[in-house]
């Protein structure tokens, strides 16, 4: 314990030194307007500022840029509340219920509550990287192929279970989802899938392009359908920060969302992406009402908020600890530390302590800062609501064309994503919600990844998926659920809940 | 009066040395380099460091655009088939100039015949490592291992084309066991990640990505596959110190420009790589990846051609009858 005071004092001294302030303030500050914009991704960003770093000493850069990390996590929940646009895989389920809430003339609540969540989720997150960094690295270990697919369909089966609306419906979209993580190349074979020959679809499609599309132009073609009733805006704007009420409401869901989010993102392979999603799910099924959830329940909001932002940071732990990227922004940071001349590895936290103290000092500070520069910003992200849709709609659709642009420097990806609106504005129509669509399109690439990497291993026997405990643990989690969901009696109640 | 007719003489003047001048302005605007893979990557971290010195050496900024897909396929072709006024440049590396014609029966651009090669930024050698229990000691034992158990092990890449793949195929082949099982991964972190955590038996990597696991004594390597010790490791033998000489495989990058680039064009490129490679600060951040610094001669144009094309008949038999 007074060796973990120490360590922490040892990177206070670093974090707070003038400079580092001002690259922490100056990196969340640029984070969280590219989350704010639609599409222009951290991952863009950090590429496109990765030069400007090459001036600053190692823990400066590194300070900065992991800054623009978890500010554009902060941003992007922004959008999604505001303008019902996802910018980050992790921020779909941010959609669901806080746009709602600010179709409801509570955006300044959502933000507020997203915000508060967040910065409570990141100190928490923040310590147990202290605390627990090292030992914590082991659980990342006992993780492989077989235990995260069946992590995988466990997540699944509750995406199924407790979706919004007809269970058929989620299902369906869930499977297209998994399909459409088919396209492009396979990665045993280095054949082309569902590719058509075409070259631009040889790496599948990009999660961004999926999202914009489907979220992004496809909200601004439904809005334009009836010019009248300007959903977002027609409510007044209404108090801006959480009350009591909302607070009691919230605390239990931040508590348990910065538990599961911290966990998951742990683990190797992007786990950070299941952590907003486990959170939803389980305040849903926890609820007293869960009929609420998905028309403005504040707990779909501060949960999974909270599950990002402490998974943004634990994500951290694989690659502070060990060396080893979990997601392809952590693969960005290795880029950046290796060009500083420290290559990450095991051994970066007795070898370089003032880089690793350093950094984990600046997460706390860069917390702090988020909500310095984002509780003030509340009124004027909500004032943004009611700038006159003839410039908001084009400003969404100019934003979301850079964005995607950006992210593989391909025009083709833009025709994509015009597509995918119109594909997605046609699901709106025939009452189809698009989230688990993206959900099983985000854990379809990584589920096919893992179950032929499992059956590799395994020559070719499902049995290593039941025989290894933790895997068939979460396996039987799944079945239990399944189970539960069918037996007629609950399936029947179920269906009084959330068929609308 | 007199003023606008000296002003009208110097245009003139001007304008006559301009048709000659155009070439040797270059570069008038910031040159673009494709790289073809993710920001952070080897191939990428490369064309920083050593782009950056030669934006000063030209005067113009060289802006690294990442255009990753297909095993760095797509970047290449972009970059290959632009105008070839040196203004789109790319770096590539062996996979994309040596491995792709045999891997990608498709491609679209011809590495031998149809680039005009510039010049080697630097290259990385490969390790052969293992989890940290496997049961080989030392490479002959591991040979020997693979051979006898090579319905047992299992070998780690980072996904068709990546050079975690082209190297590993191609000892496999010399090993004469090209059907060992082989599992994929998306990139070389992943792929670690179980090796580390003793999922998978071994796989074949550059040392930049693998070293500090190696030091850190979570994974054990068995060989380096050059001709000499890596500085960044110096207690891992070579294969020919370990009894595998034949297998001598480096992961380069390279920069190369659309075939036609005129001489005086390519030559300003030649030079600003050769004067990058030169400063000491350059040199010591390569050093540092466990880069080993290109030859005089690899530095130019013809060099790095026949280095892509020796590589590139090494490879071809192997990968074209790797199962895929």
């Amino acid at each position: 314990m007074s060796e973990m005071i120490a360590h922490l004092q040892l990177g206070f001294g670093v974090a707070l030194s003038l400079q580092n302030i001002a690259l922490a303030f100056a990196g969340c500050l640029v984070g969280t307007l590219i989350g704010v914009l639609p599409g222009v991704g951290p991952i863009a960003t950090i590429a496109m500022l990765l030069p400007i770093t090459f001036g600053l000493d190692p823990v400066g850069a590194l300070i900065m840029l992991a800054g623009i990390y978890y500010g554009a996590q902060y941003g992007g929940s922004t959008t999604a509340i505001l303008v019902n646009i996802p910018g980050e895989a992790t921020a779909v389920v941010t959609t669901l219920d806080g746009h709602q809430m600010a179709k409801q003339g509570r955006a300044g609540v959502a933000l507020g509550t997203a915000a508060l969540g967040s910065f409570f989720a990141g100190c928490v997150a923040t310590l147990v990287i202290a605390a627990l960094g090292a030992p914590l690295t082991k659980l990342a270990l006992l993780f492989g192929p077989a235990e995260y697919f069946s992590l995988m369909v466990m997540g699944l089966c509750f995406a199924v279970v407790l979706a919004r609306g007809s269970i058929l419906k989620a299902f369906c979209m869930i499977m297209l989802g998994l399909l459409l993580s088919t396209v492009g190349t396979d990665l045993e074979t280095g054949q082309e899938r569902m590719t058509f020959g075409f070259p631009p679809l040889s790496d599948g499609i990009d999660f961004a392009v999926l999202a914009m599309g489907v979220f992004g132009f496809a909200e601004v073609l439904r809005n334009l359908e009836n010019p009248e009733t300007r959903d977002v805006v027609r409510a007044k704007i209404g108090r801006l920060l959480p009350d009591w009420n909302d607070i009691k409401q919230s605390i239990a869901p931040v508590l348990r969302g910065t538990a599961i989010g911290g966990t998951l993102g742990i683990l190797p392979g992007n786990g950070a992406v299941l952590g907003p999603f486990a959170s939803y799910t389980v305040e849903k099924k926890l609820a007293k009402d869960p009929s609420r959830f998905g028309r403005g329940a504040i707990e779909g909001v501060a949960g999974p908020e909270s599950a990002n932002n402490a998974g943004a940071q634990t994500a951290f732990i694989p690659l502070l600890t060990l060396g080893i990227p979990p997601n392809a922004v952590m693969a960005l940071m290795v880029g950046a530390m290796t060009i500083h001349g420290i290559i990450p590895g095991p051994q970066v936290m007795t070898k370089n302590p003032e880089l690793f103290w350093g950094m984990i000092a600046s997460m706390w500070i860069g917390n702090l800062m988020l909500l310095i520069i984002n509780l003030p910003l509340v009124g004027l992200w909500v004032k943004l609501l009611q700038v006159p849709y003839r410039l908001m709609f084009p400003a969404i659709l100019i934003f979301c064309c850079i964005g995607i642009y950006s992210v593989n420097n391909q025009p083709v990806d833009v025709a994509f994503t015009a597509l995918f609106g119109l594909f997605g504005y046609i699901l709106i129509k025939l009452g189809f919600e698009p989230a688990p669509m993206l959900l099983g399109f985000v854990l379809g690439k990584l589920m096919e990844e893992k179950l032929r990497q499992a059956l590799i291993i395994s020559r070719g026997s499902f049995m290593t998926f039941i025989e290894r405990p933790i895997s068939g643990g979460l396996l039987a989690v799944a079945v239990i659920i399944l189970v539960i969901a069918l037996l007629p009696s609950i399936s029947k109640k179920r269906d009084e809940v959330f068929t609308e | 009066m007199k003023k606008l007719a000296i002003g009208l003489a110097a245009t003139f003047a001007l304008a006559l040395a301009g048709g000659a001048q155009a070439q040797s302005k270059y570069p008038e605007k910031p040159i673009t380099m494709i790289v073809p893979f993710a920001a952070g990557g080897p191939t990428d971290i490369i064309a920083r460091i050593v782009g950056e010195n030669m934006s000063k050496t030209l005067g113009q900024q060289i802006v690294i655009e990442n255009v990753a897909g297909a095993g760095g396929t797509t970047g290449i072709t972009r970059a290959l088939t632009a105008t070839p006024d040196g203004y789109t440049i790319a770096m590539g590396h062996l996979g994309t100039f040596s491995a792709a014609p045999a891997t990608y029966p498709g491609l679209k651009y011809d590495p031998i015949n149809g680039m005009q090669p510039i010049g080697l930024a630097g290259g990385t050698p490969i390790l052969i490592v293992a989890r940290k229990n496997f049961e080989p000691k030392d490479l002959k034992e591991f040979v020997a291992y693979v051979k006898a158990n090579a319905d047992k092990v299992n070998e780690a890449h980072a996904g068709v084309g990546s050079v975690s793949w082209t190297t590993c195929t191609l000892l496999k082949g010399q090993l004469g066991v090209p059907k060992l099982n082989a599992v994929a991964y998306r990139g070389t972190g992943p792929a670690l990640n179980d090796l580390v955590s003793g999922q998978i038996d071994f796989m074949c990597d550059q040392i930049v990505s693998v070293a500090e696991q190696v030091k850190a004594d979570t994974i054990k390597a068995y060989a380096v596959a050059s001709a000499e010790r890596s500085p960044a490791l110096p207690n891992v033998p070579t294969t020919k110190e370990a009894g595998l000489p034949e297998y001598q495989i480096e992961a380069w990058n390279g920069i190369a420009a659309p075939k036609g680039t005129p001489k005086e064009v390519v030559d300003r490129l030649v030079a600003a790589l050769d004067k990058a490679l030169k400063d000491e600060g350059v040199k010591k951040r390569l050093l540092d990846l466990g880069t080993v610094l290109p030859s005089a001669e690899e530095r130019t144009p013809a060099g790095f051609g026949a280095l892509i094309k020796r590589d590139a008949d090494k490879l071809s038999p192997t990968l074209a009858a790797a199962p895929k």
